[in-house]
């Protein structure tokens, strides 16, 4: 460093400024990662090729006329739950990165709203891609352009809502493997739903199940957008994202004043 | 102004005390250097001071301000560099600099103008816009180190800043610490188990163990205190330590006998001449010697004098002669 180095003045950068700079940080490694979104773009047309291939034809009988376009919502859910930062982020605690976080003026909540910012990114181009897919094979959007627009803004709100799980478990133990261990929330939000049928055509259990889990409203709202208009059920998909954004946000918001807490 | 002082700084981890009433002042422009083994509390009291852990008693404060009140004005003040190099494999190095300036509320302008400045810190030529997973460990080091400078703090805190770095890449951090604390005045606090780095950079050295500082001076001071010279008779059976030390401390010019396993540490201002008469001594009541050198007294001794063990048996560090 040369002797005649002007002084600069360190302040605190602000909340909005901290969360642009770690999302914008995130949305580069994401890019640097392509291997970690493989499963998000792999697994939704592989699940959607094989449900239509299977189903499409017996779909009829349980009063589903197009199975194409009952199934894409379903896809957008496989593309885009689960989809977080949450590995990264143990790999920065684990590494010593996120204590060099800490003892710079960043704001704390900045640090994983930053994060859930990028995420959000990365869920709408995903849902994107999916929809593109849906087109691509044949399924038409009743709700047009808007429509298009609010199942891509659905699927991206219901993607940021569950990323919540993910970093509360991250935050929480440090751990990878206990990250990964997201799946078994996963699986029962995604199966025990109306993904394979109409409510209708759900018995005993399994209609309970479906009828207390939030994803039924979700996957209901984009149906309808693509299939039918601006309905009620859009606004129950929106409340039904709220609720889960707002546990999963709750849990991962104490997990990080866990996780900075000096004591 | 004190830049850095501590008052009863006690740190807790459930039953064990980790940090046990330290009182500290270090001095703006100072280079001070935290020795201690492994499990001594050195990280910790650099963890209350840096605002990571909170102190569970007392308080530290850095340029003034209050770590347990004002944790976020020492944030702004200080710059870190923990034991493990925290980095972003993913991130180029400007990337990474970039990033932290903007953490620290810098303006492009002035990023621009750190990065240029810390492009020769971190001296990698073309690597500097290569992604820091590319990078050697010594490479990654300065990084770290660079990183920590981004926004010109007043007081550099750097824990075990060469540990894991061969012989050459030490050296280059020694200079770099060294020109940090010359030409820009920044106090720096180290912590090292490296008898030689506290000799060779600290001005002030404080010997920690067991959570407590026991003992605190310039290099020169300490050694001084524990004699000109020293001769140190290791004896062939540990049994006759005892014996040898309380018939040694009757010679003329012996300052001071210290016995530790079978070694006997004899302190004296006159060692060339006392050899002889000491090997006499000892063969004079039938107790046999399998080596007798005499030196000049380091850290180590200091650190022996202070703790009752020796700090390089633990830790493999390089003992200054």
């Amino acid at each position: 460093m040369s002797e005649a180095t002007l002084q600069v003045r360190p302040r605190p950068a602000g909340f909005l400024r901290d969360m642009l700079t770690i999302a914008g940080r995130a949305l580069r490694a994401a890019s640097r990662e392509p291997d970690v979104l493989f499963v998000s773009l792999i697994v939704p047309p592989f699940f959607f090729a094989v449900n239509v291939g299977a189903l499409e034809r017996t779909a009829a009988f349980v009063g589903i006329d197009d199975f194409r376009a009952f199934q894409l919502p379903v896809a957008v859910l496989f593309a885009v739950t689960g989809v977080s930062r949450a590995v990264a982020l143990v790999t920065d605690i684990t590494s010593g990165y996120f204590d060099r976080l800490l003892a710079s003026p960043v704001n704390r909540a900045a640090l994983l709203l930053g994060l859930m910012a990028s995420d959000f990114v990365v869920v709408i181009a995903l849902t994107a891609l999916v929809m593109l897919m849906g087109l691509i094979v044949g399924v038409e959007l009743a709700t047009g352009l808007v429509g298009a627009a609010g199942f891509l803004l659905l699927g991206g709100l219901w993607g940021l809502a569950f990323t919540g799980f993910p970093y509360a478990i991250a935050l929480r133990t440090g751990s990878p493997t206990a990250v990964n261990l997201i799946f078994l929330l996963f699986l029962p939000l995604v199966f025990l739903t109306t993904a394979f049928a109409p409510k209708e055509a759900l018995s005993g259990w399994m209609s309970t199940a479906a009828d207390f889990n939030p994803v039924t409203y979700v996957l209901a709202g984009l149906r309808d957008l693509i299939g039918t208009g601006w309905t009620r059920e859009v606004l129950r998909a929106v409340a039904a994202i709220g609720g889960v954004g707002g546990v999963s946000f709750g849990l991962a918001l104490l997990a990080l004043r866990g996780r900075v807490r000096r004591g | 102004m004190s830049a850095i002082r501590t008052e009863k700084l006690t740190r807790h981890f459930g039953e064990k005390v980790a940090v046990d009433g330290i009182d500290l002042s270090v001095q703006p422009g100072e280079i001070y250097g935290f020795l201690g083994p492994n499990g001594a509390g050195k990280t910790t009291t650099i963890r209350m001071l840096v605002t990571l852990l909170a102190p569970t008693s007392g308080d530290g404060w850095v340029m003034g301000h209050s770590v347990r009140q004002d944790p976020g004005a020492v944030r702004l003040r200080i710059g870190v560099a923990l034991q493990q190099a925290a980095l972003d494999g993913q991130q180029t190095g400007a990337e990474f600099l970039r990033l932290q300036g903007r953490l620290y509320g810098l303006s492009s302008s002035e990023i621009d103008r750190r990065l240029a400045d810390l492009r020769e810190l971190v001296d990698i030529g073309g690597d500097f816009d290569k992604r820091i997973k590319t990078y050697s460990g010594g490479m990654k080091r300065r990084m770290d180190l660079a990183a920590a400078l981004v926004h010109q703090p007043s007081v550099l805190f750097l824990d075990e800043p060469t540990t894991g770095l061969d012989p050459v890449n030490r050296r280059k951090v020694w200079e770099e610490i060294r020109r940090l604390n010359g030409e820009f005045g920044i106090t720096i606090l180290l912590t090292t188990q490296y008898l030689e780095e506290a000799d060779q950079l600290a001005g002030r050295v404080g010997i920690i163990s067991e959570g407590k500082l026991v003992i605190e001076g310039t290099p020169s001071e300490l050694k001084r205190g524990i004699g000109t010279d020293l001769v140190i008779v290791k004896l062939h059976e540990e049994s006759t330590a005892l014996h040898a030390a309380s018939h040694l401390r009757t010679l003329d010019g012996v300052e001071r006998v210290e016995s530790h396993g079978r070694e006997v540490t004899v302190a004296t201002a006159a060692g060339p001449r006392l050899v002889s008469r000491l090997a006499l001594a000892l063969d004079e009541i039938g107790l046999a010697v399998d080596e007798l050198t005499i030196r000049t007294p380091t850290l180590d001794d200091v650190f022996l004098e202070a703790t009752g063990n020796r700090l390089h048996a633990e830790n493999g560090g390089g003992s200054a002669q």
